[in-house]
């Protein structure tokens, strides 16, 4: 656990086994999702029957953790219910807060459960302070999870006008595009993030040879070519390599992914109430490697030391990392 | 149905010069079958100073010739001057605003009505309703809606009284991000970005490194290489319910393009051959209608079982 006024350690968990080995790496909080459509890492093998997230719940509680369940694609018309049934199983399972990006599906919440916490979800892109005084004084919103889209200096701010907590990605995977925003995904393949919680899914990634060079495509459309030689990244859509103009090359992002853990003395004085890492989808131990390696360099921060440096880029997609958004040289 | 279906003509989403942008809303003003123009900067707020002056003559020609204006705002707003041109819509006293991010709500008093853009996030009858109850008069669904929550939604949103609209022409509007890709792919940093979006009237394209057409990019804004494209579907969307339909503004002749979808949705001409007309004008553009009941959003689906749009 945390040192007294820290940083609260958000932690990623697909399965129940990495539930307990972020809570055993030190998280002060564990977010997951039930196995089915309502949450945006609906993927095959992962994420929890309503009995595992209470034996979860149980767990991390009699080790003073928290656990919160996103919720967080957009409910398809017409089945509402399905993601009611999930808001219910939450509140049932003992969650400690339910993180949610729809706004019908808050109502809902916030009505038939009003002392279940309610987090915000990236997903609902609320990117400034009247957004977030919005959400807090219409839904009694306690948390927002800010949008990868901002600066320290902008979250600085945020922080200085909003009326709730917020909370910031720090670790993992990283979107370009503002989140619960994009349709690139549904415009390849017709699944997309808010309408079935999948990005550049398995089931439409394929892989030829060509002129001696690997292809990898999306859908119908080649998203990136290397050498045969070389591993072929994971075709996920805004990492691609696409020509625009006269430039060749990665026209959204490179493929690289978030790493922000040298920003944490910036991010507790901007005001931040606590840090996400990314990655529901990983493995138990990359789980424990990565909650621990920021458990100490919160608890450094807390203490006033220095944030150990590098520790975690070999865990990290690609080897390269990014710290986003968060400089504004980024844009 | 027997309402009469309207055609709302969406925002200008690119960069134009000041006297292209008065020129273009003069002659619609004078010459486009369209009930309704949606004004204003969606994309990026470095551009309103550029015709912010050239609005109120707009306005005033568009309601002259019995045009209901209304006015947009814009998709993402994180700056403190962005805040200001929300509030500032808010309060413009006499023209009705279309939401393109929930910011607005912030600003819009309670039971101020107002239209909800395709950049909003109702996929559901919840989300219509809890919109509906603030004074939202009409919704253009989200271009990635299929079909049967179209139909759904298209349902409830008579029932609550408000107008159901679908994006209708023009390339789709796919994501939004704090990174300007424009200023990006012509190695400059956003705040000095020159403005080099102005060079690509209807947005850059992204092609793949097989020299296939995929995406388009106009500042932070990605949008769909094809242009969606709905004259062959007007008839089934107009029986289950949907009486709204949006053009967006390209370079293309926009007046020509209301006129074919206006005659469709009179009944003056077919769908099929309005969409080869269309077709025949624009011979370099791709079209697409997937969103609704293809594969995926790139899709063309033929208009009818057995008839192939000439394309």
């Amino acid at each position: 656990m945390g040192l007294a006024g820290s940083l609260e350690l958000v932690c990623p968990a697909g399965t129940p086994a990495a539930l307990r080995a972020a809570v055993d790496a030190g998280a002060d909080s564990v977010y997951c999702g039930f196995r089915d459509e309502t949450n945006a890492r609906n993927f095959p093998g992962l994420n929890f029957s309503p009995e595992e997230l209470a034996g979860g719940v149980a767990y991390a509680h009699a080790r003073g953790a928290r656990v919160f369940v996103a919720i967080n694609t957009f409910p398809r018309a017409g089945a509402a219910k399905i993601w009611r049934k999930a808001v219910d199983e939450a509140a049932g399972a003992g969650a400690d807060a339910v993180i949610l990006a729809d706004i019908g599906l808050i109502a809902y919440a916030a009505e038939r459960h009003p002392r279940l916490r309610r987090h915000l979800s990236v997903q609902a892109a609320a990117a400034n302070a009247d957004a977030i005084r919005f959400y807090s004084q219409e839904f009694g919103v306690k948390r927002v999870v800010l949008p990868r889209v901002l600066t320290v200096a902008e979250i600085a701010a945020i922080n200085r006008e909003a009326p709730c907590e917020t909370e910031v990605f720090v670790f993992g995977g990283l979107c370009v595009m503002a989140e619960g925003r994009c349709s690139l995904s549904s415009y390849a393949t017709g699944k997309s993030p808010n309408m079935n919680g999948v990005c550049s899914p398995a089931s439409h990634v394929h892989y030829r040879e060509e002129d001696g060079e690997l292809v990898s495509g999306l859908g119908e459309f080649t998203i990136d070519r290397v050498p045969g030689n070389e591993p072929a990244p994971y075709p996920t859509l805004c990492k691609g390599h696409f020509s625009a103009g006269d430039y060749r090359g990665h026209v959204f992002e490179d493929p690289v992914s978030l790493d922000a853990a040298m920003l944490i003395p910036e991010l507790a004085k901007a005001g931040v109430t606590a840090l996400k890492i990314e990655g529901r989808q990983r493995s138990r131990s990359y789980i424990r490697d990565v909650v621990a390696s920021f458990r100490r360099a919160v608890n450094a921060n807390a203490s006033g030391l220095p944030i150990p440096a590098g520790e975690l880029q070999r865990l990290s997609e690609g080897q390269t990392t990014t710290s986003g958004a968060y400089r504004k040289t980024w844009r | 149905m027997t309402e009469r279906p309207t055609i709302t003509l969406g925002p200008l989403l690119y960069n134009w010069p000041a006297d292209r942008w008065s020129d273009f809303y003069a002659r619609i003003a004078d010459e486009a079958p369209v009930d309704r123009v949606c004004l204003g900067e969606v994309v990026c707020s470095k551009r309103l100073p550029f015709f912010v002056d050239r609005m109120p003559d707009a306005v005033e020609r568009l309601q002259r010739a019995g045009k209901e204006v209304i006015l947009s705002s814009l998709a993402l707003v994180t700056l403190n001057r962005e805040r200001q041109m929300c509030a500032d819509l808010a309060a413009n006293g006499g023209l009705e605003v279309e939401i393109n991010d929930l910011t607005m709500l912030a600003y819009l008093t309670c039971g101020q009505p107002f239209t909800v853009g395709p950049l909003i996030n109702v996929y559901n009858e919840d989300t219509l309703a809890y919109l509906a109850a603030r004074g939202a008069t009409r919704v253009c669904l989200p271009p990635e809606v299929p079909m049967p929550a179209v139909e759904i939604l298209a349902q409830a949103a008579a029932s609550h009284g408000i107008v159901p609209e679908v994006w209708a022409f023009g390339r789709v509007p796919l994501a939004v991000s704090g990174r300007c890709y424009h200023a990006r792919v012509h190695g400059l940093a956003k705040d000095n970005c020159q403005f080099v979006c102005g060079e690509d009237p209807d947005g850059l394209k992204v092609e793949t490194l097989d020299g296939q057409g995929f995406l388009a990019i106009n500042g932070v804004q990605t949008l769909s290489f094809t242009h969606c494209n709905l004259l062959g579907d007007l008839e089934r969307l107009h029986a289950a319910g949907v009486t709204s339909f949006r053009l967006s503004p390209h370079s293309d002749d926009m007046v020509a393009v209301a006129g074919l979808f206006r005659r469709v949705l009179d009944g003056s001409l077919e769908g099929v051959e309005a969409f080869g007309r269309l077709a025949a004008m624009m011979p370099s553009a791709i079209f697409s209608n997937g969103f609704l009941t293809g594969a995926c959003g790139a899709d063309l689906v033929p208009a009818r079982a057995g008839e192939t749009p000439t394309h």
